[in-house]
């Protein structure tokens, strides 16, 4: 049965290595529903800027206040942070804490330049006159992308506290799967703004 | 009983030392007394409380709908005023449809499922109690805006324009919004434990076709929180930005499309609908087998319907929008997939009748109810495949025939199947039998009344009523059999005997609890596991945890098939006595639970704390933020049990396979 | 059940054996190099035509997906992750699908 076949590589913890039905991890099952549910959360997002993206004032709609070049970078950025991002992970499945640190501290600070990039663009385009109230485009625009990078900054706010409770050895539990949930919101942050990227600003309202 | 590494209940008042986690405060270890209630992770005592909670809102969404058929008893009704009235219906609807029906979902759904499937608690523990704080707070920061400035007026869908600031200018759909945030949250954490646990928390040979059907229905409910949550979420915030922050998302002459609204809101309040009442679905069908002595008739059926309604239940949200111009085509496929819907349901009902077919019936308060939800939701359900049929529908949107349709469906349906779940459950919560004589007069009155109220609807409705009016004319009430006035008098009477109905429940309640005799282990001869510990069960649920052979376990465990073939002949060998003996006599050792915890109530109560900052003061947000912060770490730097001096030390040989989920 | 689980830790050695670091650096250069040729794409709508759309949103995806399948692990998971999550992804496509849809967003 599976009851009998404890995956869990964490016998020591004797709070955490215990059987489930299906041998799989609870937290991990829960961190996949909890993302599973998520879509439904950014598809109406998208679904709204989608609607109303052609919906501006004459001279400021997304074809005129895009910066392309400069949006690309930041989303290069947050790609190659999925990237440190599975470095951790894979640093922590080796039990290897100073490369998981590092790594996860290299995520963060990568999510933290895409966030400050995002309130730099936020901010040019304000000052271009694109207010959050401006038009249909820019409200839902503001919106989607706000959330998308109040995402963000929760999953930077969860990669330091990772890095800190590592350091001071405070996890409960297994170690690398904390790191491998903390990592998967991440990841899911990124496709999003895949999506994001290429629906929003790359094709041409 | 089993030594448990933990305070024993009844014994000692725990005795905690001080642990390191929370600096001066120590890890509230309390099993007795109100704190025990407070930090409790327990999910039977969730359980409880969730339905105590629910049961009371029933009260005053009962109480709100009382004096809006009073308005309506007779013309020129001055009851109410127009806002009043207003604020009255929808929070109505929004009381019973989200404080009550679903968090009485969330109470069976809680106490039984881990016991049905023979688990010791959820997958996480402190995410269930997390979300019942939310529930609560959600639910009583909502009724606050009664007494702030008045309550939400725009109908429980809330349309949009009308639900923005020049139509509503009080702050009651702030308040209506930023509350059902905050269940919404309650229903999203909820169903993801109840997902976690179902699939990965059923004890030994349970495999999920031979799980009980009200478990199975509950997953299904839970998969279509998970994903109809979000969608209202996003409606929510679109509204909030609308109304706070002066966006247009919903304001025609900015050039938007009120219709998203529309569109966003139905998306979750299809599946919504099913949340409502698959449920009570899963409950007659636990109820109908027992009370047959029968297994239910076609059970994978019953499992593969349930999940059809939950999955075209997606695909059937437009047809609440008939009427609102989106076009011949979405109007085709939408009318179509919801008559499509009828056919699983209908496959149920069949299921349910052929399951009586041939039984040996025994008309307990609890089979009562649910064969009165057979009757009284078929009606609603023929009613509902005339709304499917577009051109009829176009003459019935928005008119008291809709009104009698939902009230059928949803209190002929869900509450039939609530009331059936209370009688049925009530010895297995509490250890008493609710007095089958007064349960016998809660079903008949309840029955007469919702059938006077309800049914005269259809004929206001297709005389052409509109809903949501807050007093009709004696000019335009028409004359004879039709006549308005009389039917809406009918209503008016039926819905204080409806009334009057519900109070005998709670007045049976209370002599119940008044009574010395304890109930039988077993009052019901049931089948499922939860009857195969003490009532009310233990704090580990079980001494041991069964390994399961049959659906239906415990009934082929206190039954033997001597037939041959296809010929069943069941006789007893052990009762539910022996049974429970055999368990204890052979419990497992050092069972661990996990310990309560502060947390969850004080991560919940920030919600509220910010939601009156976006009203009143946005302060207040940065104060409930940080709460909400602090509890967070808290909470993740929490062991999952109390630290281990507080309990015995562990057995040398400690095995595995006994350890429940300690984690939220 | 039982199955089920073999399956799990077989494909837990699997996954720890094929992907060394280095092949997930080769990844996201490519994932790189995809945006790149994205934004280079964007720049050309009017030479590409009617081939624009689906080249650039086939681009997004196959981003989308190397992330999902090899950044997320859910090629060498258990399904019952797949499912959870694909489940919430279709449902949100359809459903938002077909309600842009009756918004006539698709012919314009």
């Amino acid at each position: 049965m599976a009851d009998t076949a404890v995956h869990d590589a964490v016998a020591e913890h004797d709070d955490h290595g215990h059987a489930t039905s299906t041998g799989l991890s609870n937290n991990k099952l829960a961190m996949w529903l909890f993302l599973g549910s998520e879509c439904l959360l950014f598809g109406g997002l998208i679904s709204t800027y989608m609607l109303y993206r052609g919906r501006h004032t004459a001279n400021l709609g997304p074809d005129q206040v895009w910066d392309i070049p400069f949006t690309s970078a930041s989303s290069f950025v947050l790609l190659m942070s999925s990237l440190t991002m599975v470095l951790a992970v894979t640093a922590a499945k080796r039990k290897d804490d100073r490369n998981t640190n590092l790594w996860l501290t290299v995520t963060a600070i990568l999510g933290s330049l895409f966030v400050a990039g995002q309130v730099y663009e936020f901010t040019s385009f304000y000052r271009e006159g694109l207010g959050y109230t401006t038009s249909l485009f820019s409200s839902s625009f503001y919106t989607l992308t706000g959330f998308h990078g109040v995402h963000v900054s929760i999953g930077v706010i969860m990669l330091l506290a990772t890095v800190g409770m590592i350091l001071k050895n405070r996890i409960p539990g297994d170690k690398a799967e904390v790191v491998e949930l903390v990592g998967l919101y991440w990841h899911f942050v990124d496709i999003v703004w895949i999506l994001i990227f290429t629906l929003v600003y790359l094709i041409p309202a | 009983m089993a030594p448990i590494e933990k305070p024993a209940p009844a014994t000692t008042p725990a005795v905690a030392t001080p642990s390191s986690s929370y600096g001066v405060f120590r890890r509230p270890v309390e099993s007795t007394g109100w704190k025990s209630w407070l930090f409790t992770i327990d999910h039977k005592k969730i359980g409880i409380m969730y339905g105590a909670v629910a049961l009371f809102f029933f009260l005053v969404g009962g109480f709100e709908a009382l004096l809006i058929r009073l308005q309506l008893a007779g013309p020129n009704g001055t009851i109410l005023s127009a806002d009043k009235y207003n604020q009255m219906f929808t929070m109505h609807a929004t009381t019973m449809v989200f404080l009550f029906v679903m968090p009485m979902a969330a109470a069976f759904a809680n106490y039984f499922v881990p016991l049905q499937i023979g688990a010791r608690d959820v997958a996480f523990p402190r995410i269930n109690a997390f979300g019942f704080w939310c529930f609560l707070g959600g639910g009583l920061f909502l009724n606050t805006s009664w007494l702030l400035g008045g309550a939400a007026d725009g109908g429980w869908f809330m349309y949009a324009p009308n639900s923005s600031i020049p139509f509503s200018p009080t702050n009651g759909i702030d308040f209506w919004g930023l509350g059902l945030q905050i269940t919404g949250i309650a229903s999203l954490t909820g169903a993801i434990n109840l997902i976690v646990t179902v699939i990965n928390m059923r004890a030994p040979g349970m495999s999920l076709m031979k799980m009980p059907i009200f478990t199975w229905m509950i997953l299904v409910v839970q998969f279509l929180l998970l994903f109809a949550i979000p969608v209202i979420t996003v409606a929510l915030f679109l509204l909030m930005f609308q109304r706070n922050f002066d966006a247009t998302f919903f304001t025609v002459e900015a050039g938007a499309d009120p219709l998203l609204w529309q569109h966003l809101f139905w998306i979750f309040g299809h599946p919504e609908v099913y949340i409502l009442i698959l449920p009570a679905f899963g409950i007659v069908s636990e109820v109908l087998p027992v009370f047959s002595k029968k297994p239910l008739f076609g059970y994978p059926l019953v499992v593969f319907s349930g999940c059809a309604i939950g999955f075209v239940g997606w695909g059937v949200w437009a047809h609440h929008m008939f009427a609102s111009g989106i076009g011949p085509i979405s109007v085709a496929v939408f009318s179509v997939s919801t008559m499509a819907i009828a056919i699983p349901t209908g496959v149920k009902i069949v299921n349910w009748t052929m399951t009586l077919w041939g039984g040996k019936l025994t008309y307990t308060t609890a089979m009562m109810f649910s064969i009165g939800l057979i009757v009284e939701f078929t009606i609603g359900g023929l009613s509902g495949v005339t709304h499917a049929v577009a051109p009829s529908d176009t003459q019935q949107t928005d008119t008291y025939y809709i009104v009698a349709h939902f009230h059928y469906v949803l209190f002929g349906g869900a509450i039939m199947g609530i009331f059936s779940g209370l009688y049925y459950w009530w010895p297995k919560m509490f250890g008493k039998l609710l007095s089958e004589k007064l349960g016998k007069w809660n079903f008949w009155t309840m029955i007469v009344g919702m059938n006077l109220t309800f049914g005269p609807m259809h004929i206001i409705g297709l005389q052409g009523q509109p809903r949501r009016m807050y007093v009709w004319t004696e000019a335009r009430a028409g004359e004879g059999f039709f006549n308005l006035g009389f039917w809406n008098l009918v209503s008016s009477i039926g819905a204080f005997i409806l009334g009057a109905g519900v109070l005998l429940f709670f007045i049976n309640v209370l002599i119940t609890s008044r009574r010395p005799e304890r109930a039988p282990l077993d009052p019901w001869d049931a089948r499922s596991l939860e009857w195969m510990t003490t009532s009310p069960p233990k704090e580990h649920n079980f001494d041991v945890i069964p390994t399961v052979g049959h659906l239906d376990e415990f009934f082929h465990r206190k039954y033997e098939d001597r037939g041959e073939g296809d010929h069943h002949d069941f006789h007893q060998v052990a009762t539910a006595e022996a049974i429970l003996a055999e368990q204890e006599a052979n419990a497992e050792a050092h069972i661990h639970m996990p310990s309560p915890s502060y947390w969850p109530i004080l991560l919940a109560f920030s919600l509220p704390v910010m939601a009156y900052g976006i009203i009143f003061n946005l302060l207040l947000i940065p104060v409930g933020a940080a709460i909400a912060l602090g509890s967070m770490f808290g909470w993740s730097l929490e062991p999952h049990t109390a630290s281990a001096g507080d309990y015995d030390p562990p057995a040398p040989d400690g095995s595995a396979e006994l350890e429940v989920s300690t984690h939220g | 059940m039982s199955t089920e689980t073999a399956h799990a830790t077989e494909h837990d050695e699997a996954n720890h054996d094929h992907w060394s670091d280095l092949s997930y650096v080769r990844l996201a250069l490519a994932l790189a190099l995809i945006t790149a040729i994205e934004v280079a794409i964007s720049y050309k709508v009017d030479e590409l035509g009617a081939v624009f759309l689906p080249l650039l949103l086939g681009l997004m995806l196959v981003k989308f997906f190397s992330v999902v399948l090899f950044f997320m692990h859910l090629k060498f998971d258990n399904r019952l992750f797949s499912l959870m999550f694909y489940l919430g992804l279709g449902l949100a496509v359809a459903v938002y699908a077909a309600m842009l849809f009756t918004f006539r967003f698709f012919g314009s």
